[in-house]
């Protein structure tokens, strides 16, 4: 092959991205009475997606991504709330609003260590989470924003209780920010990111800075994390302190992981698989769900995250 | 003023003995332990099962919650830990999130979801005045005891064999086993003790920041400021920090109660950014 | 004769000891400069001062005239300052060609485009053709670096080096671990470089120091022992006494 093609060979469709934009289309139409199940993956992949932009390409372990989600929801529903009911200007205003969080988080994680650097986003989830508890009288506080109307879709689509315009909706903004994510990754900017994290010295030794490139894709990643979560805010009609609790970084870093980093669709495969455990052990024992979460993640752990996604090397020696 | 100072040092004092298991074995297995606060739940509710089902006396239950979780430690370490070690730091959260959620949601389905109220003895009820300091009796009861704590263990560090081997093996593991120093057994050694004293912290704490299964998840974050702020390296870093973050919420949520825990979080942040080893700690590049 | 880079009275200090002591080198355009001198006299840590990647304590670098001591280090490439590493530096998880196009597409100043692959600005693809049949990697080119063998991998750091285009090259023991056989080719390729590209050489093998270089200089404990032509130097007694005292010169 030559230098050309091998180089063009690298953002090359494969096949099975034909085959789940297929599939994702035809999830569309036959959604049924799984849209809302199937809206809240769309918007978790998203949020996942998110994060594999942070930690599967960039290398920076996260404790607090869902400050970014929560930051997201709750901006688009006081959008909807106290300005317009429009959902699409709503979304464009969180993602602004959670990508300039974004790039002032970033300020905090271009230096230290990895334990560092989960201090310092975990203290910033935290410290937006505390906001928002004493914010009452703008958040709602432990009570929630309620009370987000939207309105429809593009002018003509209603939200309805069924889901299908939601799920409709989060989809389109999945594939988008997908599209946008896998042109990024296969960029000059996106394999700079991956060197960085391969080998800082080498990456500085070429002449690539590495604070400007470390904020520019938290900035996106944190930008790509409002979207989602201002959808959640908008297709739910709801906003609590439950979007900036800990277990939804814990959740999301897990479907991530679960789901495989640095590929890129990590993020939705980790999502369908989670969400789907997550219903069918809800269903079983609705209390104690974060129970087998625990023990999950810690068998997953100490077999080994990357013998979980080749299940051939589940038997025998290990690789 | 004063006694909120005091207050503060008592609350500080606490922190420090919870978090130096996890100073220790970060600085030492550098692995990244979020389920810490889960023996300190347990060395909690060892005191509050024992003095409340069992009517053992509140100071009998100090070293039964010690040994209980040290031994549980241990074992862990032993099973569960261990081939954790050389796995990334992504994979060693996760794991210790885990533990940590099974923790907290087998303790919420054994005992329940309440808050447990333990009754300190009579004799350390109540408070005195000494120069315009209140002085609550439990409070300097905790400081006594932390201090002697701290005391023994700078000692154990400093002056026996044992404290050198760990100083060691913080310093440089392969060295130290190079130099014949049984690093695992200096790992079980230590994470034991660590989880112990986390137990023990916990059995003092029950009374000042109440108990439930919630306890390792609230309290994570207090211990990873300790550890963050003040380095792992040295025993008096986590000391310090412990102090100034004890300190700083006490006053914090005196006179600004409506920001709370905001300050203590905001704090670490700018220390983290302005020195990203900590306060005290060495500048490690791991 | 222009200078293309200069240290006046460079010192380093670790604590109490003084890697670096008031080290002025001059290397003039152009130049087949080596840098030579018993294990531990500091070379590296020379070099890593040269590119920034250790702060100096005292003393100031100048490349082309122009103060770069306080530059940092990925700035430093971008004037035209590029070094091999002794321990190769590679991306483990990326192939030749990636790793080489990255550096080009850096070195054109295009590595921060988001919106097109990765290799689609101009001479890109060309640049790295052109390096990978140089450096004989154009076989393993869609392998990842982390399976190659030690030699492709040497080869590698060098063609890395190279697609910096850089002006002022410096090799820190550009064939250490290489065979006696490929070291030849190594250095036919270093030779081949343009002649107004000024190369500082570390190196411990003698021949291929005194087949290279036009100068040498000395270190020894941190500081220039000697310097001179590169016959001068050869024929030294003080310079061959510091060697000799040291036992076979083995090393690589």
């Amino acid at each position: 092959m030559s230098v050309r093609d091998s180089l063009s060979a690298a953002s090359a469709w494969r096949w099975w991205e034909f085959a789940l934009g297929l599939v994702a289309l035809g999830s569309c139409v036959f959604a049924g009475e799984h849209a809302l199940l199937l809206n809240e993956i769309a918007i978790l992949g998203l949020f996942a997606m998110s994060l594999d932009l942070v930690l599967g390409y960039a290398g920076i372990v996260s404790l607090g991504h869902a400050a970014f989600f929560g930051f997201g929801a709750y901006v688009a529903a006081l959008f909807a709330k106290h300005v317009m009911p429009d959902p699409l200007v709503g979304l464009a205003v969180a993602i602004a609003a959670s990508a300039l969080l974004g790039a002032l988080g970033s300020l905090l994680i271009l230096r230290g260590s990895d334990l560092t650097r989960l201090m310092v986003t975990l203290g910033v989830a935290s410290v937006l989470y505390e906001l928002a508890n004493k914010l009452d009288w703008l958040t709602g506080g432990t009570d929630g924003l309620q009370g987000v109307v939207m309105g429809p879709l593009l002018g003509r689509f209603e939200f309805d209780l069924y889901g299908r315009t939601a799920y409709a909706y989060s989809l389109a903004v999945l594939v988008l920010a997908l599209l946008l994510a896998r042109r990024v990754v296969h960029s000059p900017f996106g394999v700079s990111l991956k060197a960085l994290r391969d080998n800082r010295l080498r990456a500085t030794s070429v002449g690539l800075s590495v604070p400007a490139r470390l904020a520019a894709v938290y900035t996106l990643a944190a930008g790509l994390a409002g979207a989602a979560g201002a959808l959640l805010a908008q297709t739910s009609g709801f906003a609590s302190l439950d979007v900036l609790d800990f277990h939804r970084s814990a959740d999301v870093l897990l479907v991530l992981v679960i789901g495989g980093t640095g590929y890129l669709y990590g993020g939705l495969f980790g999502a369908i698989a989670f969400k789907l455990l997550h219903d069918l052990v809800s269903a079983w024992t609705p209390q104690y769900w974060l129970f087998w979460l625990g023990l999950f993640l810690v068998v997953l752990m100490l077999v080994g995250r990357d013998r979980f996604i080749r299940p051939w090397t589940w038997w025998g020696r290990k690789p | 003023m004063l006694t909120l100072l005091f207050d503060g040092i008592a609350y500080g004092m606490l922190l420090f003995v919870l978090a130096v298991g996890l100073a220790v074995t970060l600085g030492l297995m550098n692995f990244v332990n979020l389920a810490h606060g889960a023996f300190a739940m347990a060395g909690g509710y060892v005191t509050v099962l024992l003095m409340n089902r069992f009517g053992v006396p509140f100071l009998a239950t100090l070293p039964a919650a010690f040994i209980l979780t040290a031994l549980a430690g241990a074992l862990l370490e032993r099973t569960l830990y261990r081939p954790m070690y050389a796995k990334p730091h992504l994979d060693q959260v996760l794991f210790s999130i885990g533990l940590v959620f099974m923790a907290v949601t087998a303790v919420d389905w054994g005992i329940g979801s309440q808050q447990q109220m333990i009754q300190v003895p009579p004799w350390l009820q109540g408070r005195f005045d000494f120069a315009a300091v209140g002085i609550g009796k439990y409070r300097l009861f905790i400081i006594v005891l932390c201090a002697l704590l701290t005391i023994a263990l700078q000692a154990v560090l400093t002056r026996t064999r044992f404290g050198s081997r760990l100083r060691a093996a913080v310093d440089d593991p392969r060295v130290a086993q190079g130099l014949g120093i049984n690093t695992s057994q200096v790992f079980l050694l230590t994470f034991a003790v660590g989880s112990g004293l986390a137990g023990l912290g916990g059995a003092l704490g029950a009374e000042v920041f109440g108990l439930d299964p919630s306890f390792p998840l609230k309290f994570m974050i207090y211990f990873l400021i300790v550890v963050s702020v003040g380095g792992t390296t040295t025993i008096t870093g986590p000391l310090l920090a412990a102090l100034l973050l004890g300190i700083a919420d006490v006053f914090g949520k005196y006179y600004v109660p409506k920001l709370g825990a905001f300050i203590v979080y905001t704090l670490m942040i700018v220390i983290l950014t302005l020195r990203p080893q900590g306060l005290f700690g060495r500048s490690a590049s791991r | 004769m222009t200078i293309a880079l200069e240290t006046r009275g460079l010192v380093k200090r670790f604590g109490g000891i003084a890697a670096t002591q008031d080290v002025s080198l001059t290397i003039e355009t152009g130049a087949r400069h080596a840098l030579i001198g018993p294990n531990g006299a500091g070379k590296t840590t020379l070099i890593n001062l040269l590119t920034g990647v250790l702060a100096p304590s005292a003393g100031t670098i100048l490349l082309d005239g122009q103060d770069i001591t306080r530059l940092a280090p990925h700035q430093r490439v971008k004037r035209g300052l590029v070094r091999t590493f002794q321990i190769n530096q590679l991306w483990s998880e990326l192939t030749p060609l990636q790793s080489l196009a990255l550096a080009v597409t850096a070195e054109r100043g295009a590595a921060s485009r988001w919106w097109q692959p990765l290799g689609r600005a101009d001479g890109v693809a060309e640049a790295c053709e052109t390096l990978l049949k140089q450096f004989r990697l154009d076989d393993v080119m869609d392998r990842k670096v982390a399976v190659l063998p030690y030699g492709k991998r040497r080869l590698l750091e060098i063609a890395t080096a190279l697609a910096c285009r850089p002006r002022v090259l410096l090799l820190d023991e550009p064939v250490a671990g290489v065979p006696e056989g490929e070291r030849q080719e190594i250095f036919d390729t270093i030779n081949a470089l343009p002649a107004d590209v000024s190369i500082l050489l570390i190196e411990h093998d003698m021949d291929l120091v005194f087949n290279f270089a036009r100068r040498v200089s000395v270190l020894v404990n941190g500081a220039l022992f000697a310097e001179g032509d590169v016959q001068a130097i050869a024929n030294d007694p003080r310079v061959k006494a510091v060697y000799l005292g040291q036992g076979e010169v083995a090393h690589g």
